[in-house]
């Protein structure tokens, strides 16, 4: 236990130093966002319609910048190593920098998302549902992302291969999520959708993780 | 303590190491010598638990040694070509992650190798030379038996050397092992030697 919060301590603490690279994620999310309603104009009942569609593909796309350096910095430093002898399984040393992905592009696109979604004019009684949707959303893009992160880590032009890999992993995700503020807008209830959103996180909590070990070992390979 | 029968280990397609065996008692160090490409930083991985041999075992204590590797990893220092600093961190903060897993103490270990001035300075102002002490100091925080170098005093001034030539002897008094990779001369007395390649 001490040994994981270690990872995410130093992950945090890491964040924290490079915070322009933190910013970004938030700030690409809001600059993208904003876009839309100057694309297809203001009319409030179009862009009511497609306000949580904008709001989930921006913050997934978001979500995907960090992604890269995620293990590309510490693969390129030698860090790596350290951190697969830290004591912990790799499957732990993963899901502890999923956690602090999630602690930090996670939360702050959760929470920029409200006032975008107000923005957007996203019908008030779907503002909640879409909320209720991202926290699970947000968990599955960081463990979604670790785990094709470690795969493609080591990797010439991973980068590229990336959102490749990501990108349609996370299309359930997408759908639920939207289903969920969609319904919630029509008057019928967002519960399914969020259902099968916890679900998801139930299933990706252990399988990520080990997916992401399992990279990170071959990377040091 | 630490034998190693019949290892080879494969880089890509190539087959660099085979039929590596020695064995170490405990206070006891090898060096491993060779032209580059000969395996040495590949053997040092494979002794780590970073990369998993082709053939043959690895016995610590008489037990297979990385059957279960994080609990292997808890008796390796490592130290590779690679620094594993952070330009971003100060000195002290590049080696916190290490002394919260061990709980040493971080200002001794930056004594330890001469760079107890340096511990708010960040990473990227310092030298070469500075940034290899501050890796080897690493190995001053964990309480790891065995010792892992990859090339340790690379860059190092002579009174570096010195000085980390006394922290290897301290390690092997208390008991400890020491395999290190080097073409430089290494303060290291009653050393084993094994050639590859």
């Amino acid at each position: 236990m001490t040994a994981f919060l270690a990872v995410v301590t130093r992950e945090l603490r890491l964040s924290l130093r490079h915070s322009a690279d933190t910013l970004a994620a938030v700030l690409f999310f809001l600059v993208v966002a904003a876009l839309f309603p100057l694309a297809i104009g203001p009319a409030p009942e179009t862009l009511g319609r497609v306000a949580p569609g904008i709001v989930w593909v921006c913050a997934l796309l978001s979500a995907l910048l960090p992604l890269d350096r995620l293990f590309g910095a510490d693969f390129e430093d030698g860090s790596l190593d350290q951190l697969l002898l830290c004591g912990l399984p790799a499957a732990a040393v993963a899901l502890a920098k999923a956690l602090a992905h999630w602690l930090v592009t996670g939360i702050p696109l959760l929470i920029t998302a409200a006032p975008l979604a107000i923005m957007l004019r996203l019908p008030d009684p779907a503002l909640p549902w879409l909320l209720a949707g991202l926290l699970p959303g947000t968990m599955l893009l960081s463990l979604l992302g670790t785990a094709s992160a470690a795969v493609v880590v080591g990797a010439r032009r991973g980068s590229v291969l990336l959102p490749l890999l990501v990108l349609p992993l996370v299309t359930p995700v997408l759908i639920f999520g939207v289903a969920a503020a969609d319904a919630a807008s029509a008057g019928l209830s967002p519960r399914p959708d969020l259902l099968l959103l916890t679900a998801l996180v139930a299933a990706a909590l252990p399988l990520c993780p080990m997916a992401a070990g399992a990279g990170l070992r071959a990377a040091g390979e | 303590m630490l034998q190693a029968e019949g290892l080879a280990a494969f880089r890509g397609e190539r087959l660099v190491l085979r039929d590596v065996a020695f064995s170490l008692a405990a206070g006891g160090a090898l060096l491993l010598t060779g032209p580059n490409g000969s395996g040495k930083s590949t053997l040092l991985r494979l002794l780590a638990g970073l990369l998993r041999p082709a053939a043959g075992t690895l016995r610590w204590n008489g037990e297979d040694a990385l059957a279960d590797l994080p609990t292997h990893a808890r008796r390796v220092g490592y130290v590779g070509h690679l620094d594993a600093l952070k330009p971003g961190f100060t000195a002290a903060e590049n080696l916190a992650f290490a002394a919260r897993l061990s709980g040493g103490s971080v200002a001794d270990a930056l004594a330890g190798v001469g760079l107890e001035g340096l511990a708010d300075l960040p990473g990227r102002m310092l030298s070469a030379g500075q940034r290899r002490r501050l890796a080897l100091a690493r190995l001053g925080l964990t309480r790891a038996p065995l010792w892992l170098l990859d090339e340790p005093t690379l860059g190092l001034d002579d009174r570096s050397v010195g000085r980390f030539g006394g922290l290897m002897e301290a390690h092997r008094a208390g008991g400890g092992l020491v395999v290190a990779a080097t073409h430089l001369p290494l303060p290291l007395g009653r050393a084993a030697e094994l050639s590859l390649g």
